[in-house]
């Protein structure tokens, strides 16, 4: 027999190799492409949706006289109510007029457009502002108020002199004031507080919209969904996993969460429409709804998670446990759980974030409504999260059907919203798993 | 066989049988089990004797499939009777496992579990003094007593080993049950073990399952050699290895099955 030399690489070896070199083309192929799409994602994401985080303001004196605000000078707010915000719009406009005055800015434009310029928004904000302090009357007030939504997009590159003359709400001529009452300091872009914190606003007002509401409902459904879905998901999971005897229900079980855990959605939202809705007379758009429709979305991840930790526990401990005379709540409770626990954080935080950014089962129940209240945890009449509330990704769906082109701006930037509380829910479960991981 | 009549067994088992599912694990085992004795249990892998073991304080219990038959009489008193908790039974008959499996807990934990659950201290100086003296009577107190906060499964496979035999004995039990404690440790390890077994012997019914000969011959007084889920032989461990009378016995310990 004559010895192969080490040296010289037979064809068999060569072919194995030439294997392996495009298995792992083929996988570094597949990372670029992932990594690809979502830069692709992120910059579109973030290149529309970053200037919604600012808002163009004209920061202008308003004379308030008595005889337009409050004829009978009582200063009774049911009175003064009387005077819509097209009342106050023919003063803002007298503001806005007098401003350029002021700052010694001519224009060709009439009265009327001037005060067109301001949003529609900040005759209600003037109004709210004068119902709620009755006092200023009969003097003047300075305000910082929204501009509409051509001006802000002018301000933020997306209307320009081209396009604004093909604009049947806005003009070139407008434009160049806007320009001239920014460089004379009256009109400043700042950051947009109100985005995060305003409620949503009507069709023709994209510069108002804000996420208040739906991030109030968000949150609300989260902790429904917490509440509920964590110790049911948790018990549910020991109980099957620990207690249950091994026979053909429990297989019949186990198959079925499978199941659920892949029915899509919107399943749920009809689910939740017929028994929460129509049997159990719940109120429609509700937190709580939509709350209980996510928690039955997200119990088979939270049990399947569990069980999955819960079996990873190594058996040696359960019978150390039952081995000193521990009885079998006492070894699940006192050793198996402690654990399992990073894992049923981690499952639960991850379900919870699957929650957070589903949209199909809530326009089924309501929550897509146009809600401008925000929505309180609790009232008398309407129970624990009973009052209607929307919920981020309703709210950019809501948005992303909109003509305005400041709506798709704001999507955008709802998206944005939408995935920073995503990667701070999934960071607080890589923290938590690290932080209460064990080894044995 | 010769039967082995005691006048006070510690454990009394007579026509055990135990199957798992459709397989025939013990097949109608006899045996007197005497107090503050060693008993060693050998034999092949698989001929039951780790089965046998674990119905002495039904930890066969857990397993869904098992079904245990027959009588087993501790202290005269029928352990698979409906009226028994097993929860007290595990704690009057300890065991000690093949692998060590220390909670992931301290070391005090783990020795004061037991005695916590089943309420053998009323406060924190007597849980300390059990502590001591149960981590004493596994001889582990001298090279735990500084670091008794630290994770048991932070000590030595040898440490953790006799960690669990304190732990075992923290609840005061009266049978100690142990599953090839050593197989998991290197010889020095299964040195320190085993005398520690032989001082147990003092307090204690040791019952042990082993896969090495000469250590049934080193710690064990009496000696059962199973084989198929029968018990071949049972006696005298100076017996069994010098003079057995079953042939099987005889190829086992020789080396000729196994």
């Amino acid at each position: 027999m004559s010895y192969k030399s080490l040296l010289t690489v037979d064809a068999r070896t060569k072919r194995r190799n030439a294997a392996e070199t495009r298995f792992k083309a083929y996988g570094l192929a597949a990372i670029v492409m992932a990594m690809l799409a979502l830069a692709v994602l992120l910059t579109s994401v973030i290149g529309t949706g970053a200037s919604s985080f600012k808002q163009t303001y004209a920061t202008i004196t308003v004379p308030l006289p008595e005889d337009k605000l409050d004829k009978s000078g009582v200063r009774d707010p049911d009175v003064m109510k009387k005077v819509t915000t097209i009342g106050y719009s023919s003063l803002l406009k007298n503001g806005m007029v007098a401003a350029l005055q002021t700052a010694g800015i001519s224009t060709d434009l009439n009265a009327k457009d001037i005060g067109g310029m301001l949003s529609k928004e900040a005759a209600a904000t003037v109004r709210g502002f004068v119902l709620a302090n009755p006092d200023v009357i009969g003097g003047d007030a300075t305000f910082e108020l929204l501009m509409n939504g051509r001006i802000d997009g002018y301000f933020k590159g997306r209307v320009t002199m081209e396009s604004a003359a093909l604009d049947g709400n806005t003009s070139p001529e407008e434009l160049a004031l806007a320009q001239a009452l920014a460089d004379a300091g009256i009109v400043r872009t700042k950051f947009n507080w109100a985005f995060l914190t305003a409620p949503d606003a009507s069709d023709q007002r994209p510069e108002a919209a804000g996420l208040g509401v739906a991030i109030l409902g968000s949150l609300y459904m989260m902790i429904v969904v917490l509440v509920l879905a964590l110790p049911i998901g948790v018990a549910a999971s020991i109980y099957l996993e620990e207690f249950a005897p091994k026979n053909r229900w429990t297989d019949v079980i186990e198959v079925n969460i499978s199941n659920l855990a892949a029915v899509p959605s919107i399943v749920y939202g009809i689910l939740g429409l017929a028994i929460f809705i129509n049997f159990m007379e719940f109120n429609q758009s509700s937190p709580l709804v939509g709350g209980l429709v996510l928690t039955l979305m997200t119990l088979p991840t939270i049990i399947i998670s569990t069980r999955a930790s819960l079996k990873s526990v190594p058996p040696s401990i359960r019978d150390a446990a039952l081995g000193v005379g521990a009885s079998k709540m006492q070894s699940v409770f006192h050793h198996v759980l402690p654990l399992a626990a990073p894992g049923i954080l981690t499952g639960t935080i991850l379900g919870l974030a699957q929650a957070l950014g589903e949209t199909a089962p809530l326009l089924l129940i309501g929550m897509v409504a146009f809600v401008r209240e925000y929505p309180a945890a609790y009232t008398p009449e309407a129970g624990l999260f009973g009052e209607a509330a929307t919920a981020l990704p309703v709210q950019v769906f809501n948005w992303t059907q909109r003509a305005d082109p400041g709506f798709v701006e704001r999507a955008s930037g709802a998206i944005i919203t939408l995935l920073i509380f995503l990667l701070i829910m999934n960071a607080i479960a890589i923290f938590l798993r690290r932080k209460f991981e064990r080894r044995w | 066989m010769k039967d082995l009549h005691m006048k006070n067994p510690k454990i009394s088992a007579k026509g055990v049988q135990v199957h798992y599912g459709d397989t025939h694990a013990i097949k109608d085992v006899n045996v007197e089990i005497a107090d503050k004795t060693v008993t060693a249990f050998i034999g092949p892998s698989g001929c039951g004797k780790s089965t046998f073991l674990r119905c002495l304080n039904r930890m066969n219990d857990t397993i869904d499939i098992c079904r245990v038959t027959g009588d087993i009489l501790i202290d005269n008193e029928d352990i698979y009777d409906p009226k028994v908790d097993p929860v007290q039974l595990r704690a009057k008959v300890g065991m000690v496992f093949q692998k060590p499996n220390p909670f992931p807990k301290s070391i005090y934990d783990n020795v004061a579990y037991g005695p916590k659950i089943h309420g053998l201290a009323r406060n924190k100086a007597e849980l300390d003094e059990i502590v001591e003296k149960s981590l004493r009577k596994a001889a582990l107190w001298t090279e735990a007593k500084d670091r008794l906060d630290q994770p048991g499964t932070g000590l030595s496979g040898g440490q953790q080993q006799r960690l669990c035999i304190a732990r075992a004995i923290a609840t005061a039990p009266e049978i100690l049950l142990m599953d090839e404690p050593c197989s998991a440790l290197d010889p020095i390890a299964t040195a320190q073990v085993e005398e520690l077994i032989d001082e147990l012997r003092q307090s204690y019914s040791v019952v042990i399952v082993t896969h090495s000969m000469q250590q049934a011959a080193r710690v064990s007084q009496k000696t059962a050699f199973f084989h198929l889920g029968n018990l071949v032989e049972y006696d005298d461990t100076d017996k069994i290895f010098t003079n057995p009378e079953d042939p099987r016995t005889e190829s086992y310990i020789s080396g000729r099955i196994g």
